[in-house]
């Protein structure tokens, strides 16, 4: 990975999440955040794409780009006078909030630089992804795999309770 | 097959010049020419002079012999287009619109095998990344349509995505059973495990007595997915204007149908990888007649995949002048309440079938 080509392109991706996420955080107009949101989230796939985690990275498009960035744009359009609200993005305890923005920074810094050795796992990759993926999933880590999919369907049931129309009840309108 | 694998992609990738990714670039480059030529002639005249056929009339006939040059006529009509944007537009928005939108819809072209020898990248979650990122032509969508500031364009990108997103799950579900048949998402191993000697019987659609409902149940997934007829309400011209395109004209307006026959491309050429083997040539060996040995290689198999993804285009045309339209309601009845039940169904059956039956 020492080729100038791969870092030129990584630098361009991590420019690209860092500049799109302070636009979501700084922008005055939710709808600008909510698109800005979606180079973010692009941004990150790349970046799992030079940790080799493709399957990582695909997964992240169609969750958040394809599930969560979607419902959040219809979230805010079908929301009313969503444009007349200016949001807030003053600056209000510019001292906390710089002593809380020091010590984060320190803290991530001297993790960083005090782990010795970013540690290479013992056994090696080998072949694809995602059959080991699929066998782990299937195998040691099948309770929480089930345990989520319980979750998902409780929330689907719940869903389709909430959306349903209300026939024979007795309130009528 | 005398050429290894992707030897043609992996050649251009090496080529360097003077510490420069140009190969990079030239494989990058070789799909987006292909859209823009198959776009100009088979997606614009091809579907001008097909529907004019089926509907008994001649088409475009005045621009050269038989109308050949309507398109390049058209062409230089939308370059000299004035580039208007809307005053009450969100001009930003207005604009990044067509953008994404042909970036989702060209993304997917990156994990296409165009030959045994070519292909953008061969990723190991190929299948999973071209279902995947279409979540970026609904971006796009929403952004054109919420940007023009127009009913129609905001009621036709809602439609639009609300159709793509409930569709994705039949058609990934009837995907996964294609993906089920052969072990792998990656996309040159899925078309490897397709060829043999006998051709065509070696194509996923002919190797189990169930795959034809997951192939059913792409294809019409798949003519939702990229707003097709009987699927078009988005852009129902009789209620809607145009849908989310409304107040585009001039390149935009090309930009956004770019997207639109680079979708089309995509979805077939999908269709024919996974249940139609992709590059593999249909013929069979007959003794000593080597028809199936003659028709493999890296050419044959560009051109074995680019004519079956021409013949689904050419259905998804045939159907646009035959079917009317669906309302929303069965348009989302059919999605939830028939694909999506069948689609498990076939799954199911699906993996019966590879557990069993060897």
């Amino acid at each position: 990975m020492s080729n100038p080509t791969y870092t030129a392109i990584f630098y361009l991706f991590a420019a690209i999440t860092v500049f799109s996420a302070a636009f979501v955080v700084f922008s005055r107009n939710v709808i600008y955040s909510a698109f800005s949101l979606l180079f973010t989230f692009f941004g990150i796939a790349a970046l799992y794409v030079f940790l080799s985690a493709d399957f990582i990275a695909v997964t992240q498009v169609v969750v958040y780009v394809g599930g969560i960035l979607v419902l959040l744009l219809f979230g805010v359009m079908f929301t009313n006078n969503i444009m007349d609200t200016d949001l807030k993005t003053d600056v209000l305890h510019a001292i906390p909030g710089t002593f809380l923005f020091l010590g984060i920074l320190a803290a991530l810094l001297f993790t960083f630089y005090t782990t010795n050795g970013w540690m290479p796992s013992d056994t090696q990759l080998q072949g694809s992804v995602v059959e080991r993926i699929g066998f782990e999933t299937m195998s040691r880590y099948v309770l929480p795999f089930e345990m989520a999919s319980i979750l998902l369907l409780a929330a689907l049931i719940g869903a389709a309770f909430l959306a349903r129309y209300d026939n024979g009840g007795t309130n009528e309108h | 097959m005398g050429n290894s694998l992707n030897a043609w992609s992996d050649a251009l990738a090496g080529f360097q010049p003077a510490g420069l990714p140009l190969g990079l670039l030239i494989i990058a480059a070789i799909p987006l020419v292909f859209i823009a030529l198959y776009a100009l002639t088979y997606g614009v005249y091809g579907e001008r002079k097909i529907s004019a056929f089926m509907q008994d009339r001649l088409g475009p006939m005045e621009v050269g012999k038989w109308g050949i040059l309507q398109t390049l006529a058209d062409i230089l009509k939308l370059l000299q287009k004035e580039d208007i944007v809307p005053t009450s537009a969100d001009k930003f928005l207005f604009v990044i619109g067509p953008g994404v939108l042909f970036v989702g819809s060209f993304l997917a072209f990156a994990v296409l095998p165009f030959s045994p020898a070519f292909i953008g990248a061969n990723l190991n979650v190929g299948l999973f990344f071209a279902i995947g990122i279409v979540a970026l032509e609904v971006v796009g969508i929403l952004a054109a349509g919420w940007g023009s500031n127009n009913k129609w364009s905001l009621y036709g990108a809602v439609r639009s995505v609300a159709q793509i997103v409930s569709y994705e799950i039949p058609a990934a579900i009837a995907l996964l059973c294609g993906a089920m048949m052969a072990g792998t998402l990656d996309m040159q191993q899925i078309n490897i495990l397709q060829s043999g000697t006998y051709g065509f019987a070696h194509f996923f659609l002919f190797q189990s007595p169930i795959a034809w409902l997951p192939f059913l149940i792409y294809f019409i997934a798949s003519l939702a997915e990229v707003n097709r007829a009987p699927f078009d309400i988005p852009e129902a011209e009789s209620e809607l204007v145009a849908g989310y395109f409304t107040e585009y004209s001039g390149m935009k307006f090309a930009v956004i149908f770019l997207a639109e026959y680079g979708s089309m491309f995509m979805v077939s050429a999908i269709i024919s990888i996974v249940f139609l083997g992709g590059w593999n040539s249909p013929l069979p060996n007959i003794g000593p007649i080597a028809l199936n040995d003659m028709t493999t290689g890296p050419v044959w198999g560009a051109f074995w995949i680019i004519s079956k993804g021409f013949f689904f285009i050419f259905v998804q045309m045939w159907l646009r002048w035959t079917l009317p339209r669906l309302r929303v309601d069965q348009l989302m009845y059919v999605c939830w309440k028939v694909l999506t039940p069948f689609a498990f169904v076939s799954f199911v059956l699906t993996a019966i079938w590879e557990i069993y039956v060897p």
